[in-house]
């Protein structure tokens, strides 16, 4: 079987986010970028898969700008057989996103398609639910335990109840939670093999979709500060304040 | 032209935040018309139709719907959407599982997670974990819009008397099934919607130690929640977590013990109306947006305050 592994670059989920001053969007210059985390969840279990036997080969894709390689070099270090790269110079909405990756699923026919179940940029929540609309393919979303057989896969959701479990007929559509696995790093060996590995090369806007973008960001704005409050001394302080000055208990 | 609503319920009840759906989608358009799609699933169509603020509900009731599989849910709410400028539901688990099929199905760019509406067509979203609001327009002709529950106040429930309309089921794709839902039961109120939230993280240091959470909990009658590093080690489940990755909560009084404060966390509980933090590190970030700060060690100050609390001659409900 072979997995197709979706990975896109966003700003690392440690750096403080800086909105520009002028409203158009979040400062990205000279800050540190990173795969989203559940994506490298995505990477982990495609690759654990394919260790277990039962995968083949992995191959990991990314959309967007020269840089967005570096995401399918760190999946190719990490243990993914080959990358795909499809440039695409601005931002493309979730929708356009799917259609590039059906593109792209019709060229490799993979049997699974596993991505993170959200950018932590743009908090869409959107990509993977819509490639597998567009693929009539079933999904299973926030994934946090993937048993693969040999025609379905039986998947455990993190759901807001609790936990939820689906069987879903391959090929599917995988969207991975956090809770996952646990993403290993790459040593440096890999890291130089990885260097090796080959990466296709394709063009967004050669690939005869319509990627346009449907919705306009007016603007963007810090969210509202809360003003720091007060230190109590002890909590005697603490419930009195509550009793008397908030009023919630 | 109107709205269609996708009710989120268990076949039996509505659940909450369909309410504060209804009020979201009701600033969008008046003429808001609630899909129910479920199995034995009439006296739910009967809630929505008791809602003042829906005009129309469209029930459709096979046993196809009865777990909201959104193999089966999308093509339904596709095949009813057409005399609609709007789709929309909750920006909840049950929400961002189906919507996504159906813009796709109707080629339409989604709007996800709003807590404004500015206008039909342009509301605000929280994008990078809340860190900043995008205030955005659509120009699709159809919109799909799902709302974060939390950021509307819920509709009344009753006093209306919407028609309710029997509507046709659509083809099922046969390639997903329902195996269980193990659902965390608690007889503390459910976190989402909880007037009063305590919480701890891995400043518990262990999953025996949240007792002292839970007797805090207890007492208030408040629900009990946690951040993720608490959930990743094994203190808690994971419905019980707070933050980007877990539930956003906008309680009255949130009291976070033992825990730091990391950007992932903030983003689910800074909207909160009072928030009280505890923790022995006095620089922790937690303390930047806590209305009520106590530097102090956990295993010490939780018990006094169970003490302190239980001295009060009442306590609201």
């Amino acid at each position: 079987m072979k997995i197709l592994v979706a990975v896109k670059r966003v700003i690392d989920y440690n750096v403080q986010i800086r909105v520009k001053e002028d409203g158009s969007g979040v400062n990205t210059d000279n800050v540190k970028m990173s795969t989203n985390p559940p994506d490298d969840n995505a990477v982990e279990e495609s690759v654990k898969l394919k260790e277990s036997g039962k995968v083949k080969e992995v191959v990991a894709v990314t959309i967007g700008e020269e840089k967005a390689q570096e995401t399918v070099r760190k999946a190719l270090a990490v243990g993914a057989d080959r990358g795909i790269h499809v440039k695409a110079d601005t931002y493309i909405e979730p929708l356009g996103i799917a259609k590039i990756l059906k593109k792209v699923v019709e060229k490799e026919k993979p049997d699974m398609v596993f991505l993170g179940k959200q950018a932590i940029d743009d908090d869409c929540n959107q990509t993977g639910q819509m490639l597998a609309a567009m693929l009539n393919w079933p999904q299973a979303t926030f994934s946090s335990k993937i048993t693969l057989k040999d025609k379905s896969m039986e998947i455990v959701r993190e759901i807001d109840e609790g936990l939820e479990t689906v069987e879903v007929n391959l090929p599917a559509v995988v969207t991975c939670d956090l809770r996952l696995n646990e993403p290993r790093y790459a040593s440096l060996p890999n890291i130089m093999k990885a260097k090796k590995k080959p990466i296709d090369q394709m063009v967004a806007k050669d690939l005869g979709v319509d990627i346009a973008n449907r919705v306009q960001q007016l603007k963007v704005v810090e969210p509202p500060k809360r003003k720091a409050g007060i230190k109590v001394a002890n909590v005697a302080e603490l419930v009195s304040k509550l009793k008397n000055e908030a009023k919630v208990i | 032209m109107s709205v269609l609503l996708i009710a989120e319920h268990n076949n039996k009840n509505l659940k909450p935040f369909t309410l504060n759906a209804i009020t979201a989608a009701s600033k969008i358009d008046a003429e808001v018309h609630v899909l129910v799609a479920g199995s034995g699933s009439e006296n739910v169509a009967k809630e929505a139709a008791a809602v003042p603020l829906v005009k129309k509900v469209l029930h459709c009731d096979s046993p196809n719907y009865q777990n909201y599989l959104p193999e089966n849910l999308a093509p339904l709410v596709t095949k009813h959407s057409e005399k609609y400028d709007h789709i929309v539901a909750s920006a909840n688990t049950f929400g961002k599982n189906f919507m996504p099929r159906v813009a796709a199905a109707l080629d339409t760019s989604q709007v996800s997670d709003i807590i404004k509406v500015n206008s039909p067509d342009t509301f605000v979203r929280p994008i990078y974990a809340g860190n900043a609001f995008a205030t955005v327009k659509s120009n699709d002709k159809k919109r799909c819009v799902t709302i974060r529950p939390t950021s509307f106040e819920p509709a009344t429930k009753t006093g209306g008397s919407a028609q309710i309309d029997k509507v046709d089921a659509a083809d099922v794709p046969n390639f997903s099934k329902f195996v269980k839902r193990e659902e965390t039961k608690s007889e503390r109120p459910e976190l989402g919607t909880a007037r009063i939230v305590v919480s701890g993280g891995r400043g518990l240091e262990s999953g025996e130690n949240f007792k002292l959470i839970n007797d805090i909990a207890d007492k208030l009658n408040a629900a009990v929640g946690a951040s993720r590093a608490a959930v990743d080690a094994g203190y808690i489940s994971n419905d019980h977590q707070v933050g980007q990755t877990g539930k956003v909560v906008v309680p009255d009084l949130y009291i976070a013990v033992g825990i730091s404060g990391a950007i992932q966390h903030l983003a689910g509980m800074k909207e909160s109306k009072i928030i009280v933090a505890i923790n022995k590190d006095g620089e922790a970030p937690i303390f930047s947006i806590a209305d009520y700060g106590l530097e102090a060690d956990l295993f010490k100050a939780l018990p006094e305050f169970l003490s302190e609390l239980n001295k009060l001659n009442t306590i609201q409900k």
